[in-house]
């Protein structure tokens, strides 16, 4: 019978403290927590959080080891659909996923199945050691995978435990695709989880090589053509950000969210006392968008001491991002402006930016997407004073791997052309998470790395 | 990591080195640049590939010491070793898709500027191994900043010019380009020029009136070099592009240098607050 008890709160850094650090938000459940909300589970008949989760984790399955205290048989659950549990529990929208549809969320509060997964997935990586590497024969095959993001890692790492010899190509110095560069430090710890979710592939055999660009450095072609891969998978994701195409973008202070992140995250700006690369806030930022990246970029820029503002053409029922980044970006002081958009960036007479000229909006009928788009409010024109724009309007595919491969067909919107199990229309390229959907969620990625390492093992079978 | 197996000094602050780096050799093509860190804690800097050697596995670059970062890299020594290396980035240039038969119909004029003269030497040479012999015009402050003479003349038909006149024409580049070209008459397809970003806006000037196609290449700032952060945009016939996989190389026509020179100076005051700590806390880094 399950506990009738109101769902166990999770500790967090108080919003005024860590609004100027950049260690970890949410600190997690304590294994008394853990195990404590775990009792909450009706373990339903016919689960409605698996079936809404994009790999169908069974969660009540899961769960159900917690309630008995064997967090290990959690984790082997987990790892049956999932390779990453302590990076999704960490950053996937549950509020729209597994927790959307948990039944107690009708009168209540859902059963806390994201922070039920991290506490799971941490442990694992925590006690990772103390088993020992199943023995894998390896089959003589070689795979080539293009991106060290979820979706390469997820394919690399089952690849692995079929027995190929798998190698993963990064172009950037350092694994992890958005992990690394995207997602900042006080969302998903780099050295605490990513680094380890990594380490856990390298167990496995799988050689990682930094610095090489697939397209530039190699190609796809001579991959499979001069240097033997039987096959390889492409999860190079979506890096390439979109500007509005207003008056003023150009002016020194207004950049990309990916460049402000990739500065701050990747290169370690927020640390100056150890780190070459600079970046700049000025007094005051607006960042423009409404998703997760907006809220990352909002919330760093605060961390960095400037007056952070979002400004977003949608209302806020409309915001892409997850609920608890919202939640906690307000509590940080992140101020909003809903229903406002840009026109145009002021600078001044020396080329930096003073201002953003905003209109007022009004929610018209829902478009093609379900969401009611935006119309502008006549004569409603006013002026935001900063120093810094960033751009958070999303990104699409890098088109360099696309116009170097031979046969590889793409779509309208730059994305790699793959089927389910991401077959492309290249003999023995398959293709999977954000380079072939446009920018979408770590568990997405993960979950077609992993469909498509079943179908390169039937492709290089069936050979 | 990236071994150095070669250095040497080419003039006051400009230093070559050859770096092991197999695969980029390989697959390098003229126009083409890297991104280099020289350790952990080190910036990704862009720098144009100066030549490359396919048998022997090596990629060179020449580096100016301007700031705090390129100074690190020209610190260490053979035998020491990059971070990282990555590339070759960026479009090569447009010539080496084109037809043998048209190219070696074309008349080209280079116009290299300071330590930009070595990003102009794989281009003149890779066209003298196709059969296209060139015109070069190395131009630099005085003598003693002249770099790639030898090399070059190996390759192409050098001119020289000095802002002084220590050595060769006495003047600015562009007043020996209307030597060559009013003066002597000398008939060019196409100017390629790579040097400081104010004396490319000028050659692009002086080339206007005679309707002379002209490419630069420009050094804007980076992060990736990729496409994935757009701190290299740049306004191309007002079109915005990114400098990295759009170019380095464009119709220097287009180019609007004023927003170009304006953006590359976005981090200068950053740069120059962070080296004055540096030398007030340790004198580490300076000369």
């Amino acid at each position: 019978m399950a506990n009738k008890i109101p769902r166990v709160a999770v500790r967090e850094q108080d919003p005024k403290v860590r609004a100027t650090n950049f260690e970890e938000v949410c600190y997690g459940y304590n294994q008394e927590e853990a195990l404590l909300e775990a009792t909450r589970c009706l373990n339903c008949k016919n689960p409605r959080c698996v079936a809404a989760c994009p790999v169908n984790i069974h969660i009540p399955d899961f769960i159900h080891h917690l309630t008995e205290g064997d967090i290990r048989a959690a984790a082997d659950t987990i790892h049956l659909d999932s390779s990453l549990p302590s990076i999704c529990g960490r950053v996937c929208p549950q509020e729209s996923q597994c927790e959307g549809s948990c039944v107690l969320g009708i009168k209540g509060e859902p059963v806390a199945i994201g922070k039920l997964e991290r506490f799971v997935g941490d442990w694992y990586l925590e006690h990772s050691n103390e088993v020992e590497a199943p023995k894998i024969e390896p089959n003589g095959k070689r795979v080539a995978i293009v991106g060290s993001g979820p979706a390469g890692l997820a394919c690399a790492s089952d690849l692995a435990k079929m027995g190929y010899k798998v190698d993963v190509f990064e172009a950037l110095h350092r694994l992890g695709g958005v992990l690394s560069y995207g997602i900042p430090e006080f969302r998903l710890p780099k050295d605490r989880v990513v680094a380890r979710e990594i380490n856990e592939v390298k167990k496995l055999g799988v050689k990682f090589e930094t610095d090489v660009i697939i397209g530039r450095t190699m190609t796809i072609d001579s991959l499979l053509d001069n240097e033997g891969y039987d096959a390889v998978f492409v999860g190079s994701g979506a890096g390439l950000p979109r500007f509005m195409g207003i008056e003023g973008e150009n002016l020194n202070g207004v950049l990309s969210a990916n460049e402000f992140l990739t500065r701050v995250n990747l290169m370690g700006a927020w640390d100056p006392a150890h780190n070459d690369t600079p970046v700049y806030v000025g007094r005051k930022v607006v960042v423009v968008g409404g998703g997760n990246v907006a809220m990352d970029a909002v919330r760093t820029a605060k961390r960095l001491g400037a007056e952070a503002v979002i400004v977003y053409r949608r209302g806020e029922a409309e915001l892409p991002a997850r609920k608890e980044e919202v939640h906690h970006a307000k509590e940080e002081g992140i101020e909003f402006r809903m229903l406002t958009n840009p026109t145009h960036i002021l600078g001044t007479d020396d080329g930096w930016v003073k201002g953003i000229n905003c209109v007022e909006m009004e929610l018209g009928e829902p478009d093609a997407s379900g969401r009611r788009s935006p119309v502008e409010k006549a004569g409603s024109d006013f002026t935001i004073d900063c120093d810094v724009v960033i751009m958070a309007l999303g990104t699409s595919p890098n088109p360099l791997i696309a116009s170097t491969t031979g046969g590889l067909n793409i779509n309208r919107r730059g994305c790699i052309e793959a089927n389910e199990v991401g077959a492309t229309s290249r003999e023995g390229v398959f293709a999977g998470g954000d380079a072939v959907t446009g920018a979408a969620t770590v568990i997405l990625a993960m979950g077609a790395g992993r469909k498509a390492a079943k179908a390169i093992d039937e492709y290089i079978q069936s050979k | 990591m990236f071994k150095i197996v070669e250095k040497r000094k080419l003039a006051e602050n400009i230093y070559e080195m050859k770096i092991a780096a197999e695969r980029v050799a390989r697959a390098a093509l003229p126009g083409q640049f890297v991104i280099v860190r020289s350790d952990e804690s080190s910036e990704r800097i862009p720098l144009t590939i100066a030549d490359y050697d396919v048998e022997a596995g090596t990629v060179t670059i020449v580096t100016q010491t301007i700031g705090h970062s390129t100074k690190k890299i020209c610190s260490l020594e053979v035998g020491d070793f990059l971070a990282d290396f990555a590339g070759p980035l960026g479009r090569p240039s447009e010539f080496v898709h084109m037809p043998l038969e048209e190219l070696r119909s074309r008349k080209y004029l280079f116009v290299a500027g300071g330590v930009g003269t070595a990003p102009v030497y794989p281009q003149v040479k890779w066209l003298h191994e196709h059969g296209v012999e060139c015109d070069v015009i190395i131009g630099a402050k005085t003598k003693g900043m002249l770099i790639y003479i030898d090399e070059m003349r190996k390759v192409g038909n050098v001119h020289i010019a000095t802002d002084d006149g220590t050595e060769g024409f006495k003047g600015m580049v562009t007043a020996l380009m209307k030597e060559l070209v009013e003066g002597e008459g000398r008939k060019y397809d196409e100017c390629v020029c790579i040097g400081p970003m104010i004396m490319m806006k000028f050659v692009c000037l002086t080339t206007l009136p005679w309707n002379m196609q002209t490419t630069v290449s420009l050094n804007a700032l980076m992060v990736d070099g990729t496409g994935m952060c757009g701190a290299c945009r740049v306004s191309v016939g007002g079109k915005t592009l990114f400098t990295c996989v759009d170019g380095p190389e464009f119709d220097g026509h287009k180019v609007d240098f004023d927003e170009a020179m304006r953006r590359q100076a976005m981090y200068k005051n950053q740069e120059r607050l962070d080296n004055d700590n540096r030398e007030h806390k340790c004198k580490c880094y300076g000369e």
